[in-house]
Formats: structure tokens, C-alpha cells, sequence
């Protein structure tokens, strides 16, 4: 047998059935795994001995009908944990013990599941790199002082340095896909309105969703089954007949029609990623699909879009952080100075310039020129991918525009950060599915991923056609556990 | 106050606006830090710009993907004696209440 933590989920889960493991053999693993690896800085807070107290309970009795049996799991920290902190990477959170969960995590738990600890993010989910956490950068297993990608990086570096079997990110722009992308491994951003945003930090409402995060698309497609559920407690989570998507997951996409729109081949793409994106269209011809070219002729307005529609949501969103009823609180000679510098000093930079963007464009002259503006215009980018599924099935793209970059690079320059999220945006801001796969590798090593997008609701044809290009593909990632002394 | 053309302004946000957002934005500012802001704002606006190549006059917002309904549910309390846990997390409580500065003289 495969030493534990290089196991996928599904062969965890299997030999829990089967007996030849335990939770808390399996538990253990990951933990010490974990506790080598503290210099990838993936983890905010560890609940590890809680974690195989679980186990051993679990063991003592298992329930093996349970999709997810005894399976230890660490989770983003943008997720209320209920008695156990969760910051969202923010230094106003620091304190924030929630006395509830989210139903997210709450469906993973009822499925036999256990928490190893919250992941590290971007602050309030707002990056790309994972370097705007109150808890420092992340690092990516792939290579030193490479970012792992955001916001849900630590997400993706513990899934790729196997430190969780399998873990849960939320996207808004990309939070998923990108670092999914930057560390080769699998995320899933699934419709907007599958899986319930109860209990989870609020970033941007009508664009937030939760997601797995894999090292396969089996693995993937089953996390999305237990996560996705019609939650009373979502006013837009919506109730839909959700599918067995592992039980229905197939190789079989003959005859489908894969979209590919010229717009997406942007100026200044490196050559690496055109090859990428041409090899991709060569392994779905190969399974027997149809690729068709197509346009999405607004998607160059997509990022000024979502940099309007996000830190409006954000600015009414982080209104809530005053220092009265939760979070971090700094001293004020009165009540609108406690405001003042519990925000200043508890909110990071890139939080504050959010912040404050929002508030500019919905402010008293300025709404119509910008917030209308950009939700007349999210309308023509919804239209375009209409107008697209009249003629495709699901719609193939790189994930980014490039490889992960070094820590540091980026982070004096907002909009060249922001231009990484360029693939991933137009996808958020229609609500639509979108999975992104290792495909291949740049001249460095680096991993580098293909995006699927899917019709609304479509998830399981977008998993089918990822399992299929999965298998050409054969993806190996090139991890040598330089952090482990 | 800037006074802008619809479709074709080329703004920059100076200091005194970046006081006056940071103010509505109840987040505290100095001099170094408002210089800084007025900055990276002044990029993030020149690249937001963009859309004002596009003709919008006869589309209508969208202000949901979901294209769907609320649905409506019965208006029962299905929570309740949450006091404690509500006031749990708070930096400073008395009683069952939040304590705030003092703002009444």
C-alpha cells in the first residue's frame, strides 16, 4: 500500500471500507505530516489533537455508509467553524470564535468527515497570492518563495504537499481556479447558487461561492456531491435536483461541443500557455468531441467590471467590522474614533483600498457612472456565454495567464495582481461552473491548468469532460518536499 | 467635487477625496497613507475606465445571475435564546449589552 498521504481521497475512502485502514491511522498521518510542514504556513490554526480524538470516536464505531468515512479534512478559514477560531486571514477576526457552522462544512461533517484545521487565505478572500493574509504568505510546495495562488491558498498548497486529503476554497473571481492552477491540482467553482453561502465570511454576495479543491476529478466530483444542497438559510441558494456526480461521472463526451473564444487568446500570453491551450483542444478531439470557435466578444470588460461589482459588495459587506459586536477593537476617544482606528488598524491594505473603491463608486454622483455602469455591462458578459451555449456544451480555456509567480512580485502593482484573475472572472460575474486541471508544465516546472466552463447548473458535464481530458492528460506534479528537514 | 464628462473623462482622485471616502468609509487615514491610496486608486480607476468605450443606454443592469424568484417562507422564529452566544464575541459586554464609547454627554 501507498504511503497515507500520497492516497487520493477515493482510495482512502476505500480502504477505510475495506477495513485495511483506520480514521485514526489515516488521521494521524496527516497529522504529522502537517506538523513537518509548518514552514509552508498553510495552516492559521491547528485542531489537531481534536482531530484524533474524532477519529479514535469514530473508529470505536464507524459508520461506513457514510460518504466521506472518517476522513480528516482541513478546510479554508473563510468557513465559521463553530467553537473553533476562524479569522479569514484578517487581524480584525483574530479573535472570532463562531457559535455556529456553516452549512458548507456542516454537510462535510455530517458525511463522516473531520476537521484538521483552518487554511490560511487572502485577507477576506481578497488577493491572488495569499500575500494579503494578516498571517503572512503562504509558500507553494512546488517551489520556494512561489505563491500558491489565491485567495484559497492555503488550500491549494496543503491539497499539493498532501497535508489534507482534500480541502474546500470559495471563488469570487477565481479563489478557486487560479490556485488550483498555480499548484497542480483540481478546484471546482460550481454554480452560483449550488452550494449555500451560509456561514461563510462575506466577500462579495452575488459572486461568492465554495468549492472543492482535489488532487483528482473523482475526488473532486465526490466533495461536490456532499457539499451542494439547497440551504433555507441562502435566500439564493436555489433548489434544484442535484446529481450522484461520482455515480454518473464518465469518460464518454463523444459528440460534445466544446466552445473555444478568441478572445481569450490575450496580448502577451506566453507561448507556453497557447501550446497548453492547443494541446488541450487536440485531448478532447482525441475523446471524440467537437471543438467549435466561438466569441465572447465583452470579455476584455470583464476585470473593470468585477473591480466595480466586488468592492462595491465588499464595502457594504465589511461595514460589520466596527469593533462593537465581534472582531478586534482599538481604543477611541469616541465612538466614531473607535470606528476610525479599529478599521484602520484591523483591516490590511488591500482590504482598505477595496474598501474604499467600493464606497467611491457607490457614492452620492458617482453610482450611475460606475456601480449601474458595471452591472449594465455584467448583463452583456452574461448575454455573450447565452448567446455561446446556443452553439457549445462547455467552453475550454487556459486557467491564467500564467505561471505562479514569485512572492513579492506583484505586490506593489494592484492591477498587474488583479490581470491574473482575467480567465476566471467572466465566469463569476455569469455565475457560472468552471473547473480547473493540471495540464501541463512551463519551462521552469511550474504547473500550468486548462479551464472548463459549463452552462448553469451544468457541473456534471464539465467533471465529465475533465475526467476525460484528465486520463490523456496523465499529470504528474513535481513535489520534492524541499521544506522537510 | 469632480466634474466629469459621461463618456469621456480622464479623472484623478486627489487627497481631499480620498478624506472624504475615508470618512465614509469610517477607516482612518493619514497624510502618507492618503498619498498612497490616491496612487494605487488613480491606477485601479484608469484601468476601470475601460468600460466607458462601451454604448450601455439600452441595456438593463443585471443584478442577479440566478434570474429567479425569493422564494417566500412562513415567518416563524426558528432561533432563539441566542443572547448569550450573540454577545459571546464581543470586545466588551455588560450585562447583556455591547459597550460602546461614550456618546451621549
Amino acid at each position: 500500500m501507498l504511503d497515507i498521504t500520497k492516497q487520493s481521497l477515493s482510495e482512502l475512502i476505500k480502504n477505510i471500507k475495506n477495513k485495511k485502514l483506520s480514521s485514526t491511522e489515516v488521521t494521524k498521518a496527516f497529522v504529522e505530516r502537517s506538523e513537518k510542514s509548518k514552514e509552508l504556513n498553510a495552516y492559521v490554526t491547528e485542531d489537531f489533537s481534536a482531530a484524533i480524538d474524532k477519529a479514535k470516536k469514530f473508529d470505536e464505531n464507524p459508520n461506513l455508509d457514510l460518504k466521506l468515512p472518517g476522513i480528516p479534512m482541513a478546510v479554508k478559514d473563510l468557513f465559521c467553524t463553530k467553537n473553533v477560531k476562524t479569522t479569514a486571514g484578517s487581524k480584525i477576526l483574530n479573535n472570532f470564535i463562531p457559535t455556529y457552522e456553516s452549512t458548507v462544512t456542516q454537510n462535510i461533517w455530517n458525511e463522516g468527515a473531520i476537521l484538521l484545521g483552518k487554511l490560511n487565505c487572502d485577507e477576506f478572500a481578497m488577493g491572488s497570492s495569499n500575500e494579503t493574509s494578516f498571517f503572512g504568505c503562504v509558500q507553494n510546495p512546488i517551489d520556494k518563495d512561489l505563491v500558491p495562488g489565491g485567495s484559497s491558498g492555503g488550500s491549494s498548497s496543503a491539497v499539493a504537499a498532501q497535508l489534507t486529503p482534500i480541502t474546500i476554497g470559495t471563488d469570487t473571481g477565481g479563489s478557486i481556479r487560479q490556485p488550483a492552477s498555480f499548484t497542480g491540482i483540481v478546484g471546482l467553482k460550481p454554480t452560483y447558487g449550488s452550494c449555500s453561502r451560509y456561514g461563510i465570511v462575506a466577500f462579495a454576495s452575488s459572486l461568492d461561492q465554495a468549492g472543492p479543491m482535489a488532487q483528482n476529478v473523482r475526488d473532486c466530483a465526490l466533495l461536490h456531491e456532499v457539499i451542494s444542497s439547497y440551504d433555507e438559510k441562502d435566500s439564493t441558494s436555489i433548489d434544484f435536483k442535484r446529481n450522484n456526480y461520482v455515480r454518473e461521472l464518465t469518460n464518454n463526451i463523444k459528440g460534445k461541443k466544446i466552445g473555444i473564444p478568441k478572445e481569450y487568446r490575450v496580448d502577451a500570453m506566453p507561448k507556453e500557455i497557447e501550446d497548453l491551450w492547443k494541446k488541450g483542444i487536440d485531448y478532447v478531439k482525441d475523446c471524440g468531441a467537437e471543438i467549435i470557435d466561438i466569441s465572447l466578444p465583452h470579455t476584455n470588460y470583464a476585470l473593470p467590471t468585477y473591480y466595480i461589482v466586488a468592492p462595491a459588495e465588499a464595502s457594504s459587506n465589511l461595514a460589520r467590522y466596527d469593533g462593537v459586536k465581534y472582531g478586534f477593537r482599538a481604543d477611541g476617544e469616541n465612538l466614531i474614533d473607535m470606528y476610525e482606528k479599529t478599521r484602520s488598524e484591523g483591516f490590511g491594505a488591500e482590504v482598505q483600498r477595496r474598501i474604499m473603491i467600493g464606497t467611491y463608486v457607490l457614492s452620492s454622483g458617482y453610482y450611475d457612472a460606475y456601480y449601474l455602469k458595471a452591472q449594465k455591462v455584467r448583463k452583456l458578459i452574461k448575454n455573450d456565454f447565452d448567446e455561446a451555449y446556443k452553439k457549445v456544451d462547455a467552453i475550454l480555456t487556459p486557467s491564467t495567464p500564467s505561471s505562479a509567480f514569485k512572492i513579492g512580485e506583484k505586490t506593489n502593482d494592484p492591477v498587474s495582481m488583479y490581470l491574473n484573475d482575467i480567465f476566471t472572472v467572466p465566469v463569476n460575474l455569469a455565475g457560472l461552473p468552471g473547473i480547473s486541471i493540471p495540464a501541463g508544465h512551463d519551462a521552469k516546472g511550474y504547473p500550468l491548468g486548462l479551464q472548463i466552463i459549463g452552462k448553469a447548473f451544468d457541473e456534471q458535464n464539465i467533471l465529465n469532460i475533465a475526467y476525460a481530458m484528465e486520463e490523456k492528460i496523465n499529470f504528474k506534479n513535481k513535489i520534492t518536499d524541499w521544506w522537510i528537514k | 467635487m469632480i466634474v466629469c464628462d459621461i463618456f469621456n473623462y480622464h479623472m484623478s482622485i486627489d487627497l481631499k477625496t480620498i478624506k472624504h471616502i475615508s470618512k465614509l468609509s469610517r477607516i482612518s487615514v493619514d497624510e502618507k497613507k492618503a498619498e498612497k491610496l490616491a496612487g494605487d486608486l488613480n491606477s485601479i480607476f484608469e484601468f476601470i475606465e475601460k468600460l466607458n468605450e462601451l454604448k450601455t443606454d439600452n441595456v438593463q443592469p443585471l443584478t442577479s445571475v440566478a434570474e429567479t424568484t425569493l422564494k417566500l417562507r412562513d415567518d416563524q422564529v426558528k432561533s432563539k435564546n441566542l443572547r448569550e452566544q450573540i454577545i459571546k464575541n464581543s470586545p466588551q459586554e455588560n450585562e447583556d449589552y455591547f459597550v460602546v464609547p461614550k456618546v451621549i454627554e
